[in-house]
């Protein structure tokens, strides 16, 4: 287990290495000038923020020197934000989108597991038929929609009570963090919830549920000890990477509720050709998603021992 | 103590031997012939059949049938709500205004009023149209200037006063003309005097009513009249079933023609990234060893691409110019990235399935890997792959709105349904029609596809047929 | 089907419901605070992004600017009228070459140092030196050697700028520059003293402590894009004069819904509306103010020589077309917009009035008939048979694509051209505006300053910012004449000239001076709006109980 664990962490430093030499070769790839900005500046200005910023040098040796000081753990300076370290970036929003995203996966994990087994056993009865229009209008409507709604709500709620019931928007409280995972967390759920009603379904019929209720095992214990347990796995391998995404920030929940989470730092890095960002927030979040998928595939064997890992 | 039933010899007659008798077992039939009997008889595929026929129908032939231009502006009908077929008034083409200003009143105050009086004989002057409304009003001893407020629910003194018009600095300037995006519908004007900096706090409110307008010009631009139409009479404006958007331009036509690049986009771009994610996750799973390690860090590596940075350089590859439909690059671009998440899920189903019994049996009797993916595993985890599928048809149709608006997409006037919700959120609470008719659109299908998907797990599912 | 009893599930789930319903109380007390608290004298409001630049010397964007402008103060400022005001400088000079300063004795840096000439010289050498790569170093372009040592040309201490002692300062100008003195109140030239500069090393202004304050406010809590809240500055000189203790920026987001919301539920006390969330506004019947922010926009050309759009006739016939009048009612739909007539908006002052009600601009009404013909002959003069599509690029901004629909539907129906629309991100936009790679190109103009020279050589050919490479000698000679003149008669004479040539060569096609609705508390007082500088300034606003 450990040799096993020791080679997938290898095997993930080369593809973090791969993701920031790619990532680094297509922003270098991509037109338009990170130093120029809405006003125009004279060639002379142009040349000395590409000394400051090393963009002087030829693009072989830039990238020699990133890998470098990556390798130390220094991601640079942001080219936007004035002299803010893309280190604090990360150390500080990603607190920020780790929380929230954590209590959305935790919702829609919940959810989704709950819906998508009582679907799976009121299959074609009103219960079903509910949580399936549920569901596609989940993933029919954009988030930003659900967002704006629920913001809308949260506002008109207060008005009518003239209580602050939750916080329409901002950051600092369990109860700012509510309503945005929630809307963070739908459509994984809606995903999550399909995923369970289909593999459920598939072990409905398998012999060892046939055997167990016919060993007069309550239906509860089947449920739970078996056709959970059996039924969960593709939840899992999806689960991890959503992990991954969601808590390295949803731009749009970000700006709707005001958090200042990393999101939007992802967005922004690409559109302003921040090169410094768009390098420090994709090899962080191909780290933490090649993490994510090492625990899911170890996870796996401990859930299904018939998954053998090799 | 139940009596037992007396027996009679002739109870016991033999049946009949025949033929058919010996033919018990049911017709011969291989897995996809039956998946096909069974789709047919399965009520959630037959919807969903009939909703996928009506959504090509809509989409091929309903410009045929609905004829509008989608990328002709009515901007005497801008964001209708879908609506009754209007007439309007033939109006001559606007001429600028300029407001009446009574000479003998000074412009200005001399010294500073403590107190103002409110603006009497506030009316209008000639015939409100959505064209223009013309205001006048009488001048106020010692004001300095008049603020002109517009709201559509009636004021309760200085609440609700609504838009703020218009600052005129003068007190003896005795009119305004209000041209802002008019409709028919019932306003109500508010004047306060000024002394020219500060507004005092005495209002008169004037309800005024314009009717329905069009210009000459604009009449014959659209072909509505002839140009011997005088101006005066009556005109039957365009009719827009389903309400126009934020350029007046027809909902239902732009909804068609949306149709094709949210549905081109929304079909097959999913259905190849996820055909592509199973046999690369099945081969990946069923392998294992050191190529599934290495297809699925290859799959980590795009994941963790920055999606957006890949779009604009792809864009750039293909070379597409201003203006261009950048469908194709899309189409491509998706593929090529979101393909790993299906893998993914495809490769957990078969790690699981190919350590079972019937696996291991047809391995030993022989068979090779490429018949065991597609004929023993592919078809035991269809649930979970028609479950991406769904899923990804609505999450390709918002991430080509998204790519189309920062312009890698299509180019517009082109619309798209995704495109066309994204504008409309913004006036969701004004405008709700713009918003509900393309997100009814994306459900529709969403629904369709999800119905469809529903129906093959069930009757692609070995395993269900005992149930039946 | 599986006869499975749900009240089995019900019964296990209900303790996690419970515990999460117990939490969701316990966590949302009942957050009392409202937008603006008269007794302790404190404002909350929302900032659209985070301030990228606190540095005042390199900072461009408005965030930036309407922060430093209430933290930081120059030697001169704009008192509560809008007028020109003594700031650290107690009183000054100004003559055709030269201008002096004398500073207040009581001007005192946030550490308790006092604001000495030196830490103007210090940041002015710093602004215009060429390692610095101010986008804004031309602001000093007045001051003597300036626009030279920012090309790298001369030493920084050629700078005309000297301080006599701790007290006097001294400033040698290239040329006369009667709005001088209005240059000396933006945030460009504010002071920064060395030793503290020296002393945060490469991180100053990245956090709230790497800045030293000189303003009516501090910074006293910054957690990036979280919240920024400023604070009364207790050694500011004139700090008898502020009412105001705290303005707490408590939200940063960009949604101007949400900030709505957030005003809705009075948790921020100002807000700006735009076309899309304004008639939910109305709908609270909350009252809603209009100002002009002072910025023009309009659709510019591409003037290089293999660009069909050089031709004169094409841009009169589009000129002829172009009804700003519908534009501004039925595409804009905000009131507070105003039709575009002119390269000079209508705010700027001309000698004694505004500029545009001395010189008005030739408005015309739109000519469909004069467009046709002038089309046509734009035709014969290219030799074409039909005008091949124009490119028009613009930002992926929904404003700008919605305007550009317009054209290129209006366009299409009334001159049967066809406009292709280019979008771009940020980024790859300017990058095809400086190499010439479009036919039209959405711009806007905001001023830098309160001077008509801000808006009057953008289209000098030396400019850099004239991405369409207009070349007229008769342009740049009035250009000159106006920049070397103090003479407000002359400077607006030229001016005058100005305004025509882009009116008569349809250099531009002028759409809209920007107009902009907002939502301010009604206890709010003495809140200014201001084109040039930090807008809204909150400086010596008031809450009325």
């Amino acid at each position: 287990m450990l040799k096993y664990t020791l080679g997938r962490i290898l095997s993930g430093l080369v593809t973090i290495w791969f993701i920031a030499t790619a990532t680094f070769l297509a922003m270098h790839a991509v037109p338009g000038d990170p130093l120029m900005n809405e006003k125009a500046t004279t060639p002379e200005i142009r040349e000395n923020l590409a000394r400051k910023y090393g963009l002087d040098k030829p693009i072989v040796e830039q990238y020699v020197i990133y890998l470098g000081n990556m390798v130390q753990g220094d991601f640079g300076i942001s080219f936007t934000q004035q002299n803010r370290k893309v280190n604090d970036i990360i150390q500080d929003h990603f607190p920020v989108s780790a929380a929230l995203g954590i209590l959305a996966i935790t919702f829609a994990a919940l959810g989704g597991i709950l819906w998508g087994a009582l679907t799976a056993l009121y299959r074609n009865q009103l219960p079903d038929i509910i949580i399936m229009f549920l569901v596609i209008l989940g993933i029919s409507v954009p988030s930003f929609v659900f967002a704006a709604l629920g913001q809308l709500l949260l506002v008109n709620i207060n008005q009518w009570f003239n209580i602050s019931f939750l916080p329409v928007a901002g950051w600092g409280t369990f109860a700012h963090m509510i309503v945005p995972s929630l809307v963070l967390g739908l459509g994984t759920m809606a995903l999550l919830t399909r995923l369970m009603r289909s593999s459920m379904l598939e072990i409905v019929n398998e012999d060892f549920i046939r055997t167990a209720r016919a060993k007069g095992l309550s239906p509860s214990r089947i449920f739970f000890q078996h056709q959970l347990r059996n039924a969960i796995l593709p939840v899992v391998t999806v689960l991890g990477p959503q992990i991954a995404a969601i808590t390295t920030g949803g731009f749009v929940v970000e700006l709707v509720f005001a958090i200042p989470g990393l999101g939007r730092y992802f967005v922004q890095a690409v559109q302003q050709l921040d090169y410094t960002v768009i390098m420090g927030t994709t090899v962080f979040y191909g780290a933490f998603l090649v993490f994510m998928v090492i625990l899911v595939d170890i996870i796996y064997g401990f859930i299904d021992p018939r998954v053998r890992l090799k | 103590m139940i009596p037992h039933p007396a027996l009679q010899a002739d109870d016991f007659t033999p049946e009949l031997s025949t033929d058919s008798l010996e033919q018990l077992s049911r017709p011969s039939l291989s897995y996809w012939q039956d998946a096909w009997i069974r789709l047919k008889k399965n009520t959630r595929a037959i919807i969903s059949l009939y909703l996928i026929i009506g959504l090509a129908l809509f989409t091929i032939l309903g410009p045929f049938l609905w004829t509008k231009d989608p990328s002709a502006q009515d901007l005497d009908q801008i964001s209708q709500a879908p609506a009754l077929p209007k007439t309007a008034l033939l109006v001559s083409d606007y001429l600028p205004w300029t407001p009446p200003v009574d000479q003998g009143h000074p412009a200005e105050p001399t010294g500073y009023p403590d107190t103002l009086d409110a603006v009497t004989g506030f009316a209008t002057m000639g015939t409100p149209n959505t064209q223009s409304i013309r205001l006048t009003w009488s001048p106020v001893q010692d004001a300095g200037g008049y603020s002109i407020y517009r709201s559509e629910s009636e004021p309760s003194g200085l609440q609700g006063l609504g838009l703020p018009l218009e600052t005129i600095d003068a007190g003896n300037i005795l009119g305004f003309e209000d041209r802002l995006n008019l409709k028919s519908q019932t306003y109500f004007y508010s004047i306060i005097p000024t002394d020219g900096l500060d507004e005092f706090d005495v209002v008169t409110t004037l309800k005024v009513t314009p009717v329905q307008s069009i210009t000459m010009s604009q009449a014959l631009e659209r072909g509505l009249i002839d140009p011997s139409d005088a101006p005066g009479r009556s005109v039957s404006l365009a009719f827009h079933p389903f309400g126009t958007d934020y350029l007046g331009r027809d909902m239902l036509a732009r909804l068609m023609q949306g149709a094709r690049v949210s549905l081109f986009i929304g079909v097959v771009a999913p259905f190849i990234y996820v055909l592509f994610g199973v046999f690369y996750g099945g081969f990946a799973g069923y392998l294992g060893g050191k190529i599934d390690q290495f297809l699925m860090r290859f799959a980590d590596f795009v994941v963790a691409l920055p999606f957006l940075l890949f779009m604009i350089l792809f864009k750039i590859g293909f070379g597409i110019g201003p203006g261009e439909s950048g469908i194709l690059p899309m189409l491509v671009a998706l593929i090529l990235l979101l393909w790993p998440s299906t893998a993914r899920l495809v490769r957990g189903q078969v790690l699981k399935i190919r350590e079972q019994g019937y696996i291991e049996a047809a391995r030993l009797l022989g068979g090779r890997p490429s018949y065991l993916i597609a004929r023993h595993i592919i078809p035991n985890t269809m649930g979970v792959i028609l479950v991406t599928l769904t899923f990804a048809v609505p999450s390709a149709i918002f991430t080509e709105a998204f790519l189309s608006f920062i312009g890698m997409g299509v180019a517009p006037p082109t619309p798209s349904w995704g495109s066309m919700c994204n504008e409309g959120v913004k006036t969701m609470l004004s405008h709700p029609h713009e918003l509900f008719f393309p997100a009814l659109f994306i459900s529709i299908t969403v629904l369709a596809f999800n119905l469809l998907g529903d129906g093959l797990t069930e009757a692609l599912d070995s395993k269900m047929r005992s149930r039946e | 089907m599986l006869d499975f009893d749900f009240r089995d599930l019900e019964s296990m789930t209900m303790p996690k419901f419970f515990i999460l319903t117990l939490f969701l109380f316990a966590f949302s007390n009942p957050i009392l605070a409202q937008s603006v608290d008269a007794a302790a004298q404190t404002v909350k409001i929302a900032l659209a992004q985070e301030p990228p630049q606190l540095n005042n010397m390199t900072a461009t964007d408005q965030v930036s600017i309407f922060v430093l402008g209430h933290v930081m103060e120059g030697l001169t400022r704009y008192d509560r009228r809008g007028n020109l005001a003594p700031g650290v400088a107690e009183r000054w000079a100004l003559t055709e070459d030269s201008a002096t300063f004398w500073l207040r004795k009581d001007a005192k840096w946030s550490n308790g140092d006092p604001v000495t000439a030196h830490d103007f010289v210090f940041a002015w050498r710093n602004v215009v030196d060429p390692k610095t790569a101010s986008q804004y170093a031309f602001i000093l372009y007045p001051v003597k050697n300036a626009e030279a040592i920012n090309q790298g040309n001369k030493p920084l201490t050629d700078l005309g700028i000297e301080a006599i002692d701790d007290f006097t300062l001294q400033i040698t100008l290239e040329r006369p520059t009667g709005y001088f003195l209005k240059l000396t109140a933006f945030v460009t030239t504010f002071p920064v003293q060395e030793k503290f500069y020296r002393a945060t090393g490469s991180a100053y202004a990245a956090d709230s402590k790497d800045i030293l304050y000189n303003g009516a406010f501090r910074i006293s809590d910054w957690v990036h894009s979280a919240s920024l809240k400023m604070e009364k500055n207790p050694n500011y000189w004139n700090s008898e004069a502020i009412s105001l203790e705290v303005i707490d920026a408590e939200y940063i987001t960009a949604d101007t819904r949400a900030r709505l919301n957030l005003f809705i539920d009075d948790k921020i006390a100002y807000t700006q509306l735009d076309g899309e969330t304004y008639k939910d506004a109305l709908n609270n019947q909350f009252r809603i103010k209009k100002f002009v922010t002072g910025s023009v926009y309009f659709l510019e050309y591409n003037y290089r020589p293999e660009r069909i759009t050089h031709n004169k006739k094409l841009r009169q016939a589009i000129q002829a077309v172009f009804d700003a009048d519908e534009f501004v009612n039925k595409v804009l739909q905000t009131p507070g917009n105003l039709p575009g007539a002119s390269l000079f908006p209508s705010w700027i002052m001309g000698v004694n009035k505004p500029f545009r009600q001395e010189y008005p601009a030739v408005v015309t009404r739109p000519d469909l008939a004069k467009a046709k013909q002038l089309l046509q002959e734009a035709k014969a003069e290219l030799g074409l048979e039909a005008i091949p599509p124009l490119i028009l690029l613009v930002s992926d901004s929904p404003t700008a694509t919605k305007q550009a629909e317009y054209m290129q539907g209006m366009l299409k129906t009334k001159l049967d051209l066809d406009l292709k629309i280019d979008v771009q991100t940020f980024k790859q936009r300017l990058a095809k505006m400086t190499n010439g790679d479009f036919d039209i190109v959405g711009a806007g103009w905001g001023p830098d300053f309160d001077d008509i020279m801000t808006f009057g050589d953008l289209f000098a050919s030396w400019n850099l910012n004239n991405r369409g490479r207009y070349n007229n000698p008769e342009y740049d000679r009035l250009v000159r004449k106006a920049m070397n003149s103090n003479d407000p008669e002359v400077r607006m004479a030229a001016m005058a000239g100005l305004q025509t040539i882009v009116h008569e060569d349809a250099i531009i096609l002028p759409m809209y001076e920007q107009g902009v609705i907002y939502l301010q508390h009604p206890k709010i007082k003495g809140m200014r709006r201001t084109v040039v500088g930090s807008d809204p300034d909150f400086t010596y606003a008031r809450i009325v109980p």
